[in-house]
């Protein structure tokens, strides 16, 4: 501890804490990650009962099919019960959680009445919105 | 050396064209058609597996070994990646490149993923121990999504090549600046006015104490952050490095604050390119689920360790690893093999 420390805080404005929300929010955060955890675990489990002696290449890039590049097709892919089609459900709902995260926060925020960033917020959400739907991933 | 390389980018584009699936379980036995239309000899040969680039680990695999080996790996990723606030795709782009010869655009997505679950996983840890700053993480992230934004609009006609450079240069500065401790007069700033402003100053409490900080020269480190989110959105990873830099250097933001907020944005940054490379094909269960379930474990362990770790080692680690890493991506990318 630096000796100059003490006589430096007096002076200091009170650092923001948000305790509540910090728990909160990574309680969400983990909720997330353990939904998206499971669900890969359990398409995991179909993928490799389904391939066992097959060969892993991916030296070559081929591109994904539709049934793994929109979100439709990912969930007709895991309704079919196919294993590939769980895990790309779970990494769904992986790319789902900081996006849930956000969402969130500004709630937090207006809870705190901090109108600063309730903005700061909303322009993260509409920038991470955007880039979603207008990357050419299907809903 | 040139007539070298030359012989390994041919080897490359023959397998290219041959485009033989090789047993590639790949989707459900369907085997797209190859991008050029397959030439009798590399429907039936196996092309030169061994010959391209010079190491000739895993030639073939089966899935049950690869998925765990890409898992091993992927642990100790996540590991690193969230005691530096790297993410894991720092460590994971050039190890599945390299090493498993997996195409560059499968390595981004699972990268992608991975830096999603190390930062969701971690963060959770970070949030709640309070080391991270939420606010600062919210300010910057303004930032990096807009950037991620334009990066990955901009990878669609970046070669491969190019990119493998910028990120090995990145790297490189990065382990070269990062090495820089500071001293304790550098450490007790006094409150600038737009940091206080915009309520960025915090406290945190670690191993080594209650400590306050009082954060630097914001617009600097706004800029900064764009460009971290651009590289994220040409590079597929959170580019965690420049993040880390910006708060850490730039900011004068405690190194455990730093990388722990740049593990907290992360995240963001990644889910804002997702789309992208989700819907262009990038994202491959086979090779993204094993990455996923390896770095949130190893995220986990991570977090454990960080709160109890010294700053000055965790400094030390973060410079190595993306030392030797931005070498690797320099090699190959001026000598071929991606």
């Amino acid at each position: 501890m630096p000796s100059g420390l003490h006589a430096f805080e007096e002076f200091r404005p009170q650092p923001w804490r948000d305790r509540r929300m910090e728990v909160i929010l990574g309680n969400l955060l983990r909720a997330g990650v353990m939904v998206s955890a499971v669900v890969v675990l359990w398409g995991a489990c179909i993928y490799l009962h389904r391939h066992w002696h097959e060969a892993a290449a991916y030296r070559i890039f081929r591109g994904e099919p539709s049934d793994y590049r929109t979100i439709p097709g990912v969930i007709e892919s895991a309704r079919g019960g196919h294993g590939r089609g769980w895990i790309q459900l779970g990494l769904l709902l992986l790319i789902a959680t900081p996006i849930a995260r956000v969402a969130f926060s500004i709630v937090g925020f207006s809870i705190e009445r901090d109108r600063l960033y309730v903005v700061f917020t909303c322009v993260v959400l509409v920038i991470l919105l955007y880039s979603l739907l207008g990357s050419g991933l299907r809903l | 050396m040139q007539r070298g390389g030359g012989g390994r980018k041919g080897g490359i584009e023959d397998a290219a064209k041959g485009g033989s699936p090789r047993g590639y379980s790949g989707f459900h036995g369907k085997v797209l058609a190859p991008r050029t239309p397959g030439t009798p000899q590399g429907m039936t040969q196996p092309v030169a597996e061994g010959n391209i680039g010079n190491v000739t680990l895993p030639v073939r695999m089966t899935i049950p070994i690869f998925t765990l080996v890409v898992a091993a790996v992927s642990f100790a990723a996540g590991l690193l990646g969230s005691l530096t606030g790297l993410g894991g795709g720092v460590v994971l782009v050039p190890l599945l490149t390299i090493f498993f010869h997996v195409d560059i655009r499968y390595a981004i997505g699972a990268s992608l993923v991975s830096v999603i679950a190390t930062s969701s996983g971690a963060a959770a840890a970070y949030v709640k121990e309070g080391i991270s700053n939420i606010r600062i993480g919210m300010f910057l992230e303004m930032a990096t999504t807009s950037g991620a934004l334009l990066g990955a609009f901009l990878a669609t006609w970046m070669p491969v090549r190019a990119i493998a450079v910028i990120f090995g240069t990145v790297l490189l500065y990065s382990a070269y600046i990062s090495r820089r401790v500071r001293t304790e007069a550098q450490r007790n700033l006094p409150p600038d006015p737009l940091a206080t402003r915009l309520r960025l100053n915090g406290s945190f409490h670690d191993i080594e104490g209650h400590r306050t900080y009082n954060v630097q020269n914001v617009p600097s480190g706004f800029s900064l952050m764009f460009g971290a989110g651009t590289l994220s959105g040409l590079l597929g990873i959170g580019s965690g490095a420049v993040k880390v830099l910006a708060m850490d250097q730039a900011m004068r933001i405690p190194f455990k604050v730093s990388t722990t907020t740049s593990n907290f944005m992360i995240g963001v940054t990644a889910a804002a390119s997702a789309g992208v490379y989700l819907s262009r094909g990038y994202v491959d269960p086979g090779l993204s689920m094993p990455v996923m379930l390896g770095v949130l474990a190893g995220s986990l362990l991570g977090t454990r360790i960080l709160v109890k770790a010294e700053t000055k080692s965790l400094r030390l680690v973060f410079s190595i690893v993306i030392l030797v890493l931005g070498l690797q991506m320099l090699y190959k990318g001026f000598w071929g093999g991606l």
